[in-house]
Formats: structure tokens, C-alpha cells, sequence
């Protein structure tokens, strides 16, 4: 679609407020959902490496890049709802801080200082490089400028 | 049952980080994602406060998977520190991501110390 980047640049209305509530509510609601599925078909013991909640801290960070780059740099227009639903709701939703770092202050109780150290470190580390690569790899899928 | 309680707890966390993030953003012209930062405090002082209150597990789903779980969030934490070493903010990069893991944790100390002085 020809697009005219002024038009997207100038301001504008965005779309009302309660529509995106609505969406960023039923985005998060999913997005928690599916956080509760993994934590069910992959428990870990309150002793054990938390290692679901990192597996989906980094996979919501490596898609959070993908939808950001989709989204707010490639000049086309995008359904006004798309990020506050995908972005703000599902992948909001579905990563957690909370947990990660009640997790660690579990792991520091339960005299694992090391594993909570490692967990800690490893997150922060894999959910920047998440983002990092999915954004780079879905610039350059969309020949879009760095 | 279980599903619909975190589902529900979802749908309220999300919005109140959208509307925590919007109202903060509002309040503040540097370029630190103090929006981001306050909902993900909130919500770590909330969840420590939960774990140290002895809650049933239907009130737990709701509340810690649900709420706090939405209502913090790690991917727009880890996109927005992104952001900021891309426009060359070195320093707001480390203080965002390493100050967001360390105030997160002192908030859920505070929020676990609380409950127990509280419920203890």
C-alpha cells in the first residue's frame, strides 16, 4: 500500500479509550492465561531453577521485538487496536516481573543465593538479547533501515 | 474454575499497567520509563505483600498469577532499555535494567516484611 509518512508521523487522534482497554484487557487475560499453561504442563519445585518463567520472560521479549518493529517502524499503517492487544495485553500478559523477582527473593530464602544469582542474571540477559535479535532479524525480513 | 481466575486477574492487571504507564508518562518529560518502572514496582511489592499473607490457592491464581503477573510485565521492560541504548542513553540503560531488577526485589522485601508485621 502507498502510504504517505507525514500522515503517520502528524498528530492524530488515536483510536477511543475504551476500545483499547478493551483490547490491552482481553490481551492480558490470554497472555496470563497462557503464562498459567506453561507453568502447569512444565512445573518447577519451589527449590528448582525457575526455568518456565524464563523460557517465557525471553520468548515475550524476542516477540515484543518482532510486533515493535512491525508495528512502529516500517511507515505502513497497522490496525489501530494491533499493539494495545498484542503488545500491551498478550505479550504484557504473558511475561511477568513480579514472579521473577519473588522467585529470586525464594530461591535467596531457601539458601540457593546462587541459583537465584544465575536465574537473575540469565533473564535479564536472554530477554535483551530477545529483543535485540528479533528486532534486528524482523528489520532486516522487512527491509527496513536500522 | 482455576483458568477463569487467572484470566480474570489478567484482564484487570493489564489495564491497570496501561492506565499506570499512561498516567505516569503524563507526569514527566525525561526519557526514563518511569511508567513501565511504577507498574512493575507496584506489582513486586503486591506479589512479595500475597506470598507472605498465607492466601487460599483460588485467591492466589486471581491475584498473584493474574493480577500481579499482568499488571508487571517484562517484555516492554526489556524493549524499553533496549530503546534507550539504542538513542545512546548509556547510563538510563544500565540504571533502567539493572535498577528495575534491584528496586523490584527491594519492593517485594518490603512487600513480604509488610505482610508479616501486618498478618503476622
Amino acid at each position: 500500500m502507498l502510504h504517505d509518512r507525514e500522515a503517520d508521523t502528524a498528530p492524530r487522534p488515536g483510536p477511543r479509550q475504551a476500545p483499547v482497554l478493551a483490547a490491552v484487557a482481553l490481551g492480558g487475560g490470554l497472555g496470563a492465561t497462557a503464562r498459567y499453561a506453561a507453568s502447569l504442563a512444565w512445573p518447577t519445585g519451589p527449590d528448582a531453577f525457575p526455568w518456565t518463567t524464563l523460557t517465557v520472560n525471553v520468548i515475550g521479549c524476542a516477540l515484543i521485538g518482532v510486533l515493535m518493529v512491525a508495528v512502529t517502524e516500517t511507515g505502513r499503517a497497522t490496525p489501530p487496536l494491533l499493539r494495545p492487544f498484542l503488545g500491551t495485553g498478550v505479550l504484557g500478559g504473558f511475561t511477568t516481573f513480579s514472579t521473577y523477582v519473588v522467585d529470586i527473593q525464594r530461591l535467596i530464602e531457601r539458601a540457593h543465593a546462587g541459583t537465584a544469582l544465575t536465574y537473575l542474571a540469565l533473564t535479564l540477559a536472554g530477554a535483551l538479547t530477545g529483543v535485540w535479535l528479533a528486532s534486528a532479524g524482523t528489520r532486516k525480513a522487512l527491509g527496513v533501515a536500522a | 474454575m482455576n483458568w477463569l481466575l487467572v484470566l480474570a486477574g489478567g484482564m484487570l492487571g493489564a489495564p491497570l499497567r496501561y492506565l499506570t504507564d499512561r498516567a505516569v508518562q503524563s507526569r514527566h518529560t525525561t526519557g526514563f520509563p518511569w511508567g513501565t518502572f511504577t507498574a512493575n514496582m507496584t506489582g513486586s511489592l503486591l506479589l512479595g505483600f500475597l506470598t507472605g499473607a498465607a492466601l487460599s490457592s483460588h485467591a492466589m491464581l486471581f491475584l498473584a498469577t493474574g493480577l500481579c503477573g499482568a499488571l508487571t510485565t517484562y517484555s516492554t521492560f526489556s524493549y524499553e532499555t533496549l530503546t534507550l541504548s539504542r538513542t545512546g542513553a548509556g547510563v538510563h540503560t544500565i540504571a533502567n535494567a539493572l535498577g528495575s531488577v534491584l528496586a523490584g526485589l527491594g519492593a517485594a522485601y518490603v512487600g513480604l516484611a509488610l505482610a508479616q508485621s501486618l498478618l503476622g
